[in-house]
């Protein structure tokens, strides 16, 4: 009875922390540069603070936003963002409806300065897309009516 | 694991186009399953990576606003015959890469 206690309490206690140990690796290997806070920011000012330092951008029609007028499901809105501005650091998705407005961050290391991607729309609202451009944020916006949300539901 | 990625990549006057779509679910967390009401947990990319050679192209942080199956496109300087490798990472730790060649 006791050596049974004993062994069901000493496994116990090595699942726990084979579990500790697997929860605090991987994510400390893998999310060393995951900006969660940013993604987790429920505005749109926050989200950019947190992810680029400031929230402070000046528009640009330099940026131009593919995106279409009328999004007939917002779980599925093609997106695609191109930029003319020399020396594109990163660029940065948002709908500005959602819950948690930051939808990627793209760190173009040796790529051009086009992006393009899916993104999910809560519901009617500004697509923006934020250029770093040699340490000065750019953005361009533009609004996309979603007739179904696709975000919660 | 099946293979999750699959990868064009296109070259025209040295420029790479590459064309990914990752078969994904993307769970944003906020979602309710609709007959229990309860919150179906968060399941989405978080890091992807593409590579060219030993170069980073692209480095992205997604969140749970990317719809699900995510597809990527993006462009850079290469010419036909190069690699380009992409691989991702969720929020539960799986991970998947894929390398092709440049047409």
């Amino acid at each position: 009875m006791n050596r049974r206690t004993l062994l069901k309490s000493s496994l116990a206690a090595g699942a726990v922390t084979l579990a500790a140990t697997a929860g605090l690796l991987a994510p400390g290997r893998v999310l060393a540069a995951y900006p969660s806070a940013a993604f987790a920011a429920k505005d749109s000012a926050g989200a950019l603070s947190t992810a680029m330092g400031s929230p402070e951008y000046s528009l640009s029609d330099e940026i131009s936003i593919k995106a279409p007028d009328i999004a007939e499901n917002g779980s599925v809105v093609p997106v695609t963002v191109s930029s003319a501005i020399s020396g594109v650091e990163s660029i940065s998705i948002l709908s500005e409806a959602n819950a948690n407005p930051l939808v990627a961050v793209f760190a173009l290391s040796a790529a051009e300065p086009y992006i393009s991607t899916r993104i999910k729309m809560g519901k009617t609202g500004n697509v923006v897309a934020v250029v770093k451009a040699a340490g000065k944020l750019y953005a361009s916006k533009k609004e996309v009516k979603v007739t179904i949300g696709g975000c919660g539901g | 694991m099946k293979k999750t990625i699959k990868l064009r990549a296109k070259a025209k006057n040295g420029v790479v186009t590459v064309k990914a779509l990752i078969s994904h679910p993307m769970e944003t967390g906020l979602r309710k399953n609709k007959k229990t009401g309860k919150l179906i947990p968060a399941h989405h990319i978080q890091q992807l990576v593409a590579r060219s050679g030993d170069k980073t192209v692209l480095q992205a942080a997604l969140g749970g606003a990317v719809s699900k199956n995510p597809y990527l496109s993006f462009r850079f300087a290469g010419n036909k015959g190069d690699t380009v490798t992409l691989s991702w990472v969720d929020n539960l730790g799986q991970s998947d890469e894929v390398t092709g060649s440049v047409k």
